[in-house]
């Protein structure tokens, strides 16, 4: 298993409109019953990404991926893997394997017998099935508990296995279901980084499914962040967190403060903003044009206001109230601010000095303020 | 507290002596010279060799294994094929009256299903000449059609247990569903077939009123024979029979228990093995 | 829907395959299960005949060339007339009840004990209560009638510990019977209670105490109601073959214990009366379908869990 690496310096297919996607999910739909999974879904993935699938549970993410693996027939849409639609190919047959949430080894099994089982299928002769496992479990540095059987490992010896038997075939994509949740956190934040340098080596297309927020954003070049079987947005780790597509996904990314209100002013480099839950205006850098009288939703993020016990200069953007709850969480601090109108923010503020005193305490009449281009408008 | 545990472990011991001084008791009474149950005579071996030299006994004892090792054999097979089809298969046509079929033998009073599978068997001699009267085969058939139930229940629950995920990932690996179910869902499920076989060849080995109704001429099995003597009084001879029975199987439990007891032990060897690793 | 050709053929061999597996249990559980029963409903209406086999058909041929049906509803009605088999049938129920009863009182204090021992003993202790049962049934009664009889070894103890100054009459009563059934079936009472008594949460009762219950009062408010599909599964395990129990009665029980298992067996082997016997078959049937659904709506709800 000799590969280069493929992530280049700036890696993004989905931007060439001459790249080919490797994975072309066309309008698929599945309900169960009534109920609708997954709502007609159009998705295209490329060749040596990786790409995360985020949501809540229940939203459709893993539904999507077993229908990508073969377990699930779409009720409705098409799937097409490297050009070849996918309809009528069994999971046994399709050119993708999947790492199981609970890694699914063969207890009857050795560890090697366990990678070795899906090349077995493939009718490879026995001195290729040998050194393919040898070299799959060195990939994942399980060579020396080759003979033990799936019992006598650790939980993250268990996860190494069940990765090295799917990176053995080969796949051209590899699906991976909530593969780190058995981890416990330190463990977890270990193998993150350890299972994208190993994309990177063998550079296989992985689809992960995830519920933890952070985790996608770590591993993957893009998120499809789900919900209720639509998916919301599809971006980079710094597109979804900097420039949500709608309020759902501003607010399911990180914490976002929101403020519901209506367009009063539309200039060529801001736009202004009227909430009734605010005393100042709103004043926020974009590019676009919104009609005056327009119903907005305005997101910051907390660690992009500042706080301060004097007032701020500006006409706009910030707000006065008193601190009704302080988090200290070490590296930061997360202040919340009860307004006059009863609406609460949330600011951050990361712990410069060190052993330094609280600066601000409970019931601090305090101002929060914010710089124009670290607001965003959401229309959704 | 202390007291309550003491009650309560002291109920215990007496259900256990309820359940097996009988049995001592029978074991006990086998050696004894004397005829009569309550006179010790002195130890003596004697109905054991009475025993041996009754070839009546003999060759119903060797009929009812052959009896049973095919029953518990059929009803295996037949039962791990429910089972899977309970299991894996969901909804299907007919589901309801299949469920009841394998639920009310478990219950249904022997004489019933003795009398009900006899009638069924003059019936078919009747209109398709098979089975030719009654034999071995037709009590074969009558113990496969209970033993099978007992079988479905105790790989059902089994099978159930059982990860899907680990009959996906096989087949996501390339195996085909035939193939799935011979290398990954059998052996793992095989304790539960093994189980259900001995609890199958238990009960027809066992069975006397069934195997009344639906036996002929020439097919005598032993707990037939047993009946028959048991029904004319206490004798010594199958007080010796009993012993015989008990000792078989106090030495397949005591490799049972051995095999079980090693099991264990590689178990938790596994589970430090996996500790150390961390 | 339009679906392309290959899925349907795919989906058409995949139920082909769940054919194949289904078929051989299911029809041979309709074969030997239920046709079978179909049957004894027939010759139930039937009417004795001294030939082999000892009944007359219900379709015949009459003199002038016509098709005849003849049902007889006599066998139904001979039932009713006859003193013997009403009796049969309530001692059945009584005894199998009292029996039931009988398991549960012995059976619940033993599970429950089982269930609360230290987790590496249970299996042990659990196995103790089900090794009798791999032992042979029959064997195991023929036991208790060496215990009981009159100059049996229970007497023989009684009178040498001058309790008693003449032998009592055990065997051969109804005591011996609801013995005999109590013994040979507890097993069967106690492994449904031990399941659901062992699965049961714990800090349940630990809630209970927390919140100001005693020990017997939490047992009576929480373990008792959340033991009872236990208690249901157990008895309906242990009620519904005793109805039909012969062995028992037959070895244990006196010429006046009666009970239907041993009015059908006499019907059938001593009077050679098929039609009849089979009649009080499907009387038996009618009393147990109940108690039966009862059964099979727990177990497949346990199977399903």
């Amino acid at each position: 298993m000799v590969h280069q690496p493929v992530r280049q310096q700036s890696f993004a297919p989905w931007n060439d409109p001459e790249a080919r996607p490797l994975i072309r999910i066309e309008g698929v739909s599945k309900s169960f019953g009534t109920f609708v999974a997954v709502d007609k879904v159009d998705l295209d993935i490329y060749p040596g990404e990786f790409f995360s699938l985020l949501g809540a549970s229940g939203c459709g993410k893993t539904t999507l991926l077993r229908m990508l693996a073969g377990f699930e027939t779409p009720s409705a849409g098409k799937i097409f893997i490297d050009g070849v639609d996918m309809a009528r190919i069994p999971p046994y047959e399709r050119p993708v394997n999947m790492m199981f949430q609970s890694y699914a080894l063969f207890p009857h099994m050795t560890v090697a017998e366990n990678v070795a089982f899906g090349l077995k299928q493939d009718g490879l002769p026995k001195p290729v099935i040998r050194d393919k496992v040898r070299a799959a479990l060195e990939l994942v540095q399980m060579g020396p508990f080759a003979q033990r059987k799936p019992a006598q490992l650790s939980g993250g010896q268990r996860q190494r296995v069940a990765l090295a038997r799917c990176l053995a075939k080969e796949p051209k994509v590899l699906l991976l279901d909530e593969p780190l949740a058995a981890l416990d956190k330190k463990l977890r934040e270990q193998t993150q980084l350890e299972l994208v340098n190993i994309q990177d080596r063998v550079g296989i297309t992985f689809v992960m499914v995830t519920h933890d927020q952070e985790e996608a954003m770590t591993m993957s070049a893009r998120i499809g962040v789900m919900r209720a079987g639509l998916i919301e947005q599809v971006g980079t780790p710094v597109e979804v967190y900097e420039y949500p597509a709608t309020s759902f996904v501003a607010d399911f990314i990180g914490t976002a403060n929101m403020f519901g209100g209506v367009v009063t002013a539309d200039a060529a480099s801001h736009v202004v903003v009227r909430s009734p839950e605010l005393e100042r205006d709103l004043s926020i850098a974009h590019s676009g044009t919104l009609p005056v009288g327009a119903p907005v939703t305005v997101m910051v993020r907390p660690e992009k206001m500042t706080l301060s016990r004097d007032e701020p200069a500006a006409d706009w953007n910030w707000v006065q109230g008193t601190v009704s709850d302080i988090a200290y969480l070490g590296d930061i601090s997360i202040y919340h601010v009860a307004l006059a109108s009863g609406r609460r923010v949330q600011v951050s503020q990361t712990n410069l000095r060190h052993g330094s005193e609280q600066r601000l305490t409970w019931d601090d009449v305090v101002y929060a303020a914010w710089h124009p281009a670290n607001a965003l408008v959401l229309t959704q | 507290m202390k007291n309550r545990a003491l009650i309560l472990y002291g109920l215990l011991a007496l259900g256990y002596a309820f359940l097996y001084l009988p049995i001592v008791l029978l074991v006990t009474y086998s050696f004894n010279a004397s005829r009569l149950v309550t006179v010790w005579g002195g130890f003596s071996t004697r109905w054991y060799g009475e025993l041996v030299a009754d070839q009546k006994v003999l060759d119903a004892a060797w009929l009812s294994l052959k009896v049973a090792v095919t029953s518990a054999t059929a009803a295996t097979l037949l039962g791990t094929l429910a089972a899977v089809m309970l299991v894996r298969f969901g909804r299907f046509r007919g589901r309801t009256l299949f469920t009841g079929l394998i639920t009310a033998p478990l219950v249904m009073p022997e004489v019933i299903t003795g009398l009900a599978m006899l009638l069924l068997f003059v019936a078919m001699e009747q209109s398709i000449g098979w089975p030719a009267g009654r034999s071995m085969l037709t009590i074969i058939l009558a113990h496969v059609t209970f033993c099978l139930s007992f079988v479905t229940v105790v790989v059902q629950s089994r099978l159930a247990q059982m990860d899907l995920s680990l009959e996906e990932a096989a087949m996501d690996l390339g195996a085909r569903p035939l193939k799935v179910f011979l290398v990954i869902t059998l052996p793992i499920i095989a304790p539960a077939l093994a189980a259900g076989w001995l609890l199958a060849f238990t009960l027809s080995i066992d069975d006397v009123v069934i195997s009344a109704f639906v036996t002929g001429p020439g097919a005598t099995t032993l707990p037939i024979v047993v009946f028959s003597k048991v029904r004319l009084g206490v004798s010594p001879e199958i007080n010796a029979l009993a012993t015989v029975v008990v000792a078989v199987v106090s030495i397949g439990i005591a490799v049972a228990g051995r095999l079980a007891h090693r099991r264990e032990r590689e178990r938790q060897d596994s589970q430090r093995l996996a500790a150390e690793q961390g | 829907m339009n679906q392309p050709l290959g899925n349907r053929l795919s989906g058409l061999l995949r139920r082909w395959g769940r054919f194949l597996v289904g078929l051989p249990p299911y029809a041979w559980l309709v074969l030997f299960f239920l046709v079978p029963f179909l049957i004894v409903f027939k010759i139930s209406l039937s009417e004795m005949q001294a030939a082999i086999p000892p009944y007359k058909p219900l379709l015949a041929w009459a003199e002038d060339g016509v098709l005849q049906l003849r049902l007889n509803l006599g066998n139904y009605r001979y039932l009713l007339t006859d003193d013997l088999y009403a009796v049969a049938y309530l001692n059945s129920l009584k005894i199998a009840a009292i029996s039931t009863v009988g398991c549960l009182l012995i059976g619940y204090p033993m599970a429950y004990t089982i269930a609360r021992a230290p987790k590496g003993n249970r299996n042990a202790l659990l196995m103790l209560v089900v090794l009798p049962f791999w032992t042979s049934f029959l064997i195991r009664v023929y036991a208790w009638m060496g215990i009981l009889k009159s100059e049996g070894l229970l007497n023989a103890f009684l009178l040498w510990t001058g309790v008693i100054n003449e032998p009592l009459q055990i065997l051969e009563t109804d005591l011996a019977v609801y013995i005999g059934i109590v013994y040979s079936y507890l097993p069967f009472m106690v492994l449904p209670l031990y399941a659901t008594l062992e699965k049961m949460d714990l800090s349940l009762l630990e809630a209970a105490a927390d919140l100001g219950c005693r020990p017997f009062r939490a047992f009576l408010a929480v373990t008792l109601p959340l033991s009872l599909p236990g208690v249901i599964a157990g008895s309906m395990l242990v009620f519904i073959p005793a109805v039909g129990e012969f062995v028992i009665p037959d070895l244990l029980g006196g010429p006046d214990t009666l009970m239907i298992g041993k009015v059908l067996w006499a019907e059938f082997f001593d009077n050679r009366d098929w039609p009849v016997a089979s009649a009080v078959a499907v009387a038996m049937l009618v009393v147990l379908v109940a108690p039966i659904m009862v059964f099979q709506r727990y177990q497949s709800k346990a199977v399903d869990s």
